[in-house]
């Protein structure tokens, strides 16, 4: 006798269901070990992501400055995932005017333009980790 | 091994050295710098730096949030602190491990306990362990009372403060009164507490190390010992394994103490057990343990033929220890010779800078680890270690030999360093005959 796939997750539904913590079916066919709450772990760990490479530092745009990161942590463009963002292209900013947040282990700091003008580029992805002094925003200034 | 990307919490050759093993293992590494850092070799070398953050390391270095949020968001596993800076916060273990993320070195429970002074000499001592003689005191009459006990010269201290701050020598009865009026006041002024630490000072004393390791599963084993006594205002300048003129009782003893230590406070990972010897009296006390890697710890990598880098990492992964006590044999002698940007001519001062040419010749058992080459600069934020020298042959007579050529070969330009006092060093004939203590060279460079 062998098991198809849908006799497993038929069995593991059952284990959820009941107060078993691990199970052990063996047959001269199949041996089935089953344990609840444990992960698997394949030898050598899990596939690793790649490593994400830095941004690259865009280069200067004459007549316009940058919004660099205060310090390192995820950049998130919105206060919550169903937030629009802060800002965007187009929009003017004062230097109060936050516009983005950086996470540092679970910690918001609100990140304010430092500078009033209106945002021309957005440099980093939100979600990422950004370094110190990493560009974020480009502005035209007002007055420039 | 299943740690796949380090995040190095660290600078310098310490970050190099690190990297190295990464490379040698197959681990990715990513090396946290701090904007002045951020052309170092070590950077170059790793797969990836971060800017952590401004140049003064409490804005970098230091930062324990900045440095897990790295190793998370550059999707590390494991975090290692190297020495000085994180290397032994209890806070950084508990946020690594609290984030998911494998501290290389000891929990935050056994750093807490090995870096509070009193706690640990407890320890040492209810493990059987002889301790510096010493104990708390208010009064001039018990600092009388124990000067009377374990003789002159004493020291005081603030009971509440560290740093070696305030520390009061007194080699007799009227040095000790006036010592202790002043240690008290200091003591009630700086801490709000009078309690004062009394102990006995250990005049002609060796400082002799054991590099221990534990695993996850109850073994320990010790690595011999490293003789560091040759200091400059409680600098290492010179380390050597194994530890010359050293009785061989009391070095069996000295390392079975240092087991022993390592086991009482629950040790995991790679850590050094220091003692001070006293060699007039052929004995020796428990001194402190260091809950990281050490600067001196390649001269026993040298003489045990280890990577202790990979064995640190082996050992955060959950790998049993590979080899028992009965399988690990030192072959020969190891000296360290640590170059620094300090100018003899300033009193040692240090001297940051740019290095505009820097060459460490290749000679058959010398091993150079540094950060600098060409071009390197050593900004003024940090230590001014630039490279460790590192002779190995099959005789202590061999290892001078060789470092000395070594130090002549050496090209260093556009900073002072004190190359030529570390000559000086190994060439003297006390040196030579391994007869120095931790006061020697203050001594003989009067």
């Amino acid at each position: 006798m062998a098991l198809s796939d849908e006799d497993v997750r038929e069995i593991l539904r059952i284990i959820d269901s009941s107060q078993l913590e691990e199970l052990t079916i063996e047959t001269p066919a199949f041996l089935l070990h089953v344990i609840k709450g444990a992960t698997t772990s394949s030898p050598g760990g899990a596939p690793l992501e790649a490593l994400p490479a830095p941004t690259p530092t865009p280069p200067p745009v004459a007549g316009t400055l940058e919004i660099v990161a205060p310090m390192l942590g995820t950049f998130y463009r919105t206060e919550s995932p169903s937030h629009p963002p802060f800002v965007d292209v187009g929009d003017d900013v004062l230097s109060d005017t936050v516009v983005c947040l950086i996470e540092v282990m679970k910690l918001m700091n609100h990140i304010q333009a430092g500078v009033a003008g209106t945002i021309v580029e957005v440099l980093a992805q939100s979600g990422e980790l950004v370094e110190f002094g990493q560009p974020l925003f480009r502005v035209a200034p007002d007055g420039a | 091994m299943t740690i796949a990307r380090l995040f190095i919490a660290n600078r310098g050759e310490i970050a190099v050295r690190i990297v190295r093993t990464c490379r040698e293992l197959g681990i990715e590494s990513v090396v946290g710098v701090s904007t002045v850092d951020r052309d170092s070799l070590a950077a170059e070398l790793a797969d990836r730096a971060v800017v952590l953050g401004p140049a003064h390391a409490s804005e970098s270095y230091l930062r324990v949030d900045t440095n897990v949020a790295a190793a998370l968001g550059t999707g590390c596993d494991a975090i290692h602190p190297g020495y000085g800076f994180l290397a032994e916060s209890p806070a950084l273990a508990s946020a690594a491990t609290a984030a998911g993320l494998r501290f290389v070195g000891p929990p935050a429970q056994v750093i807490a306990t090995a870096g509070d002074k009193l706690k640990a000499r407890a320890l040492a001592q209810d493990a059987g362990l002889p301790v510096v003689p010493g104990r708390e005191i208010v009064t001039l009459a018990q600092a009388e009372a124990f000067a009377g006990e374990h003789g002159y010269p004493v020291l005081l201290k603030a009971a509440a403060g560290g740093g070696g701050r305030g520390i009061k020598l007194a080699g007799d009865l009227e040095q000790l009164r006036l010592g202790h009026a002043l240690a008290r006041a200091e003591a009630g002024a700086a801490f709000g507490d009078e309690r004062l630490y009394i102990e006995r000072l250990i005049a002609t004393a060796r400082h002799i190390e054991v590099q221990i390791a534990a695993d996850d599963h109850g073994a320990v084993i010790e690595f011999g010992e490293r003789d560091c006594s040759t200091q400059r205002r409680y600098q290492k300048l010179v380390e050597e394994a194994p530890a010359p003129a050293l009785a061989p009782g009391l070095r069996t003893e000295l390392l079975a103490a240092g087991v022993t230590f390592a086991r009482a406070i629950g040790y995991r990972n790679l850590g050094t057990v220091e003692f001070v010897v006293d060699v007039a009296a052929g004995s020796f006390h428990f001194l402190e343990c260091n809950c990281r890697i050490q600067v001196e710890h390649p001269v026993t990598e040298a003489v045990y033929g280890l990577d202790l880098v990979a064995l640190q990492l082996a050992i955060a992964d959950g790998e049993p220890l590979a080899f028992a006590q009965a399988d690990v044999a030192a072959h020969g002698h190891a000296l360290e010779c640590r170059l620094v940007a300090e100018d003899p001519a300033r009193d040692f001062a240090p001297s940051p800078g740019r290095v505009t040419r820097f060459a460490a010749p290749t000679l058959p058992g010398l091993r150079v680890d540094t950060h600098c080459r060409d071009g390197t600069l050593i900004p003024p934020f940090y230590d001014s270690l630039m490279a460790k020298l590192i002779a190995h042959a099959p005789d202590r007579d061999g290892a001078l030999a060789t470092m000395g050529q070594a130090l002549a070969l050496l090209e260093v330009e556009g900073v002072a360093t004190n190359r030529e006092l570390l000559a000086r060093i190994i060439a003297h004939p006390r040196f030579v005959a391994g007869d120095v203590s931790t006061t020697w060279l203050a001594e003989a460079l009067r």
